[in-house]
């Protein structure tokens, strides 16, 4: 594929855009990561204190064993989506 | 399935078709045996038939699946679809330790267990969003090809090679102990014998058909270990609350768990962990200050060092150079982490659970209860294999224990009527007891003993299959192939890979028949050496161009160094560390003081027993911070991105050449970049 070759490609504007549009979501994942991984449970001896209707957890420790790995795979998938979605507008997505 | 069909056109397309029909077949075969337990088999033929089943299937896909093309011994022709990829990766991920010692470590720790799950989950962000789309675009065989492609020669390749080695070899030992271990307890098989079947069973996967029979049969096997997980605490759920589905149900388990402790501590009985089971250790009222902070760095450090090391260690993230495409590496991720999860869910339910039976049907019972109750067989059962302890004694029979309670009581009248009460503090379990013992406490047939024992094992097998590959290729590919035969043929390569493969397999297993602690304690120093040497270059030289060679180099040193030396002096040299660093040690006065003690008692007489006591005491308060050896990667890891930093911006930056193939690699769409330079696009 000789228009991909990296000389010809490499200063093209739509480069630019890409990356950024990459990274931008790639850093709205990440900070959503790090909310889930590690904010949430500062508050976790509080949040015990809450206790989930009928099934009877408790919040903290629920968010610790069950709500972040939930928030992770939503995330993972709708990162999965938005980065496509970012591929085809910039035309860099694979056939 | 047609033979030498496994990875081909036929068999990718039909794959939703042939591991339905293995699964039903295997469920079939686990019907077969529970009639036939009842018709009279006895146990150990049953647990012998689940190893000969399982095994033998597993050493049929790796025969099918056997390989003369170097890409697919490598990365299984590129052609796994991001389902199966997921459920590979899961299979290679989940270790014995997840299968068999969460639980336990939930179980033990409450609250603060919950790191493990939380570290061995959200790691998977980390891979999907920073890494794997990139790599796989990059087209890399092994880890240490990107680091030599990026960083130009064999210094990156020669240094990730170490990494790779030091973080995979214990932890290979380790699945292999753990075979030994789950045929010495749930098999009644001699350990060593375990081993060497665990050896087989690891060697027949991998060694014909590279990366596609691992792949092929780590789907295998984990369908077999889910199901194997999931089966005894559904029933469990089922038995208590009459409804299946133990994720949801053990929520009220908790409830009862938290009123229950409240009443304990209320009687005066000694409450572990002393915050109590759902509080974090950080969340303890009692604690201020610097005991506060150890509590806080230790949860959120491990979370963090697991999270990255997951990211960082080299079995999983050569699952995502398999996948046909950039696009479906990433959702691969995604796959990888739902199968993962369905464990992970699962695991606190059977803590929990554990917990329960403990508080409502050990705790308050005498002992002669605890030796005659038919509910309690489990406690005989796992007691006689050294998992419980009674009094501070394996329970293995009623009179040994009735000795160690008078003793440990102070019991002053006649031993033999002695029937004591049994309070929490008499009672000890080992974290690797609560699964295996599920199927006993909830009553089933010895049939679903024997379903847990190949859940284990295949857990194992399949995590030891992606590490050993992981280091055979390193070894065939980078070593022997890059760095000493440039020229050799494919036939060559390949046996060379199944020969390595297989030293070090044998190697590995030798190492595990001697059953060593040491090394299987090592396991977790693998999160942090990985995270701490791997995780900045490898992610600066995706996101940052001007990362210069030298930079990831004295980076890559830096990180793993200070991160390995922190964990073996810490643990070898404890005296010698503390003495060096005292400034820094966080530990309470009386720990300090415990020190002191035993460092006199050791100037005074230099006994080995003096040095035994003085090393023991030195490893509490040898710290920095009070940060423990298993989150060391705190230090290593923003150390690594600082001096790549640092350094490459001292350094000449990269040719505008390398910077092109970052873009190239940054694009998901074109042809690898690997391939290209391979073709000789490229020369630098």
């Amino acid at each position: 594929m000789s228009q991909n070759k990296p000389e010809d490609r490499a200063q093209k504007p739509d480069d630019v855009g890409y990356w950024n549009a990459t990274r931008n979501l790639t850093f709205t994942a990440v900070g959503i990561w790090a909310f889930f991984s590690f904010f949430v449970h500062f508050f976790a001896p509080s949040l015990n204190g809450i206790s989930i209707p009928i099934l009877k957890f408790p919040l903290g420790y629920y968010m610790a064993a069950q709500g972040s790995l939930i928030a992770f795979l939503v995330l993972i998938f709708w990162f999965c989506n938005k980065q496509e979605q970012i591929d085809r507008d910039f035309g860099v997505d694979e056939d | 399935m047609t033979t030498q069909a496994a990875g081909g056109r036929d068999f990718i397309s039909n794959l939703g078709r042939i591991y339905k029909l293995y699964t039903l077949s295997f469920l079939g075969a686990v019907i077969v045996l529970a009639v036939l337990e009842q018709l009279g088999m006895p146990p150990a033929w049953i647990g012998y038939a689940f190893v000969a089943i399982t095994i033998g299937v597993y050493a049929a896909i790796g025969i099918i699946s056997r390989t003369a093309e170097v890409s697919e011994y490598y990365v299984a022709g590129r052609k796994v679809p991001a389902l199966y990829n997921g459920m590979a990766t899961a299979a290679d991920w989940m270790s014995a330790a997840s299968f068999i010692g969460m639980a336990g470590s939930l179980y033990l720790l409450g609250y603060n267990g919950l790191a493990f799950i939380l570290g061995w989950t959200g790691g998977f962000v980390l891979v999907a969003t920073l890494i794997a789309p990139f790599l796989r675009k990059f087209g890399a065989y092994t880890i240490p090809d990107f680091f030599s492609f990026r960083y130009g020669g064999k210094v990156a390749r020669g240094l990730a090679i170490m990494v790779l080695m030091s973080c995979s070899f214990t932890y290979v030992v380790a699945q292999i102990v753990g075979t030994g271990l789950i045929g010495a307890r749930l098999l009644n098989m001699d350990y060593v014998v375990a081993v060497y079947v665990g050896l087989v069973g690891i060697l027949v996967c991998s060694m014909l058909g590279g990366m596609r029979a691992v792949t092929w049969t780590q789907v295998a096997q984990y369908i077999v270990l889910i199901l194997a997980y999931l089966f005894p605490v559904v029933i469990l759920s089922a038995q208590k609350y009459g409804i299946p589905i133990p994720q949801l149900t053990y929520g009220d388990v908790l409830s009862q768990i938290a009123a229950k402790e409240a009443a304990l501590r209320a009687a005066g009985d000694v409450i572990v962990p002393a915050v109590g089971y759902i509080n974090p250790g950080f969340g303890n009222p009692a604690l201020s200050g610097a005991a506060l902070w150890v509590e806080y760095v230790n949860y959120f450090g491990l979370i963090l060092c697991l999270m990255v090391g997951t990211a960082s260690l080299p079995h999983v993230l050569m699952r995502f150079f398999t996948t046909p495409s950039v696009r479906e590496a990433r959702k691969s991720v995604g796959w990888s982490l739902f199968f993962i999860s369905i464990l992970y869910f699962t695991a606190p339910a059977y803590a929990a659970f554990a917990k329960m039976e403990v508080y409502n049907n050990v705790v308050g019972q005498n002992l002669t209860a605890l030796f005659t109750a038919d509910n309690l067989s489990w406690i005989r059962s796992y007691g006689r294999v050294g998992l419980i302890q009674i009094c501070g004694v394996d329970a293995t029979t009623l009179e040994a224990v009735r000795t160690a309670c008078a003793r440990v009581m102070q019991h002053t009248g006649d031993v033999a009527s002695f029937n004591p009460v049994i309070q929490l503090r008499h009672f000890g379990i080992q974290a690797d007891a609560i699964v295996i013992s599920t199927p006993e406490i909830a009553g089933l047939p010895y049939v679903i003993a024997g379903l847990v024992a190949a859940g284990g094992l295949a857990a194992a097998l399949s995590t030891a299959d992606g590490l050993l590959l992981a280091m055979a290729n390193a070894l065939s590919h980078d070593v022997y192939y890059k760095m000493i035969d440039q020229n050799a043929s494919t036939e060559k390569r390949l046996v060379v890979a199944r020969i390595l493969l297989i030293v070090v397999a044998i190697a590995a297993a030798y190492v595990a028949s001697f059953r060593p602690a040491d090394i299987v304690a090592m396991v977790a120093w693998a999160f942090s050496l990985a995270a701490a040497g791997f995780f900045p270059a490898l992610i600066l030289g995706v996101w940052w161009k001007k990362a210069t060679t030298q930079g990831a180099i004295w980076g890559l040193i830096a990180g793993f160094g200070i991160t390995l030396y922190y964990l073996v002096s810490t643990r070898y040299f404890a005296p010698a560390f503390y003495e060096t660093w005292k400034g820094l040690s966080i530990a309470t006065t009386a720990q300090f003081q415990a020190y002191e003690a035993a460092k006199a008692a050791y100037a005074a007489a230099a006994t080995p027993a003096n040095w035994a006591v003085l090393d023991r005491t030195a490893q509490v308060v040898a710290n920095w911070w009070g940060v423990r050896g298993i989150s060391s990667g705190v230090f290593g890891l923003p150390l690594g991105f600082l001096v790549i930093i640092v350094v490459s911006k001292f350094t000449k930056e990269p040719s505008q050449e390398m910077q092109n193939f970052i873009d190239e690699i940054r694009r998901p769409r074109g042809a690898v970049v690997m391939q290209e330079k391979e073709s000789g696009a490229i020369s630098h």
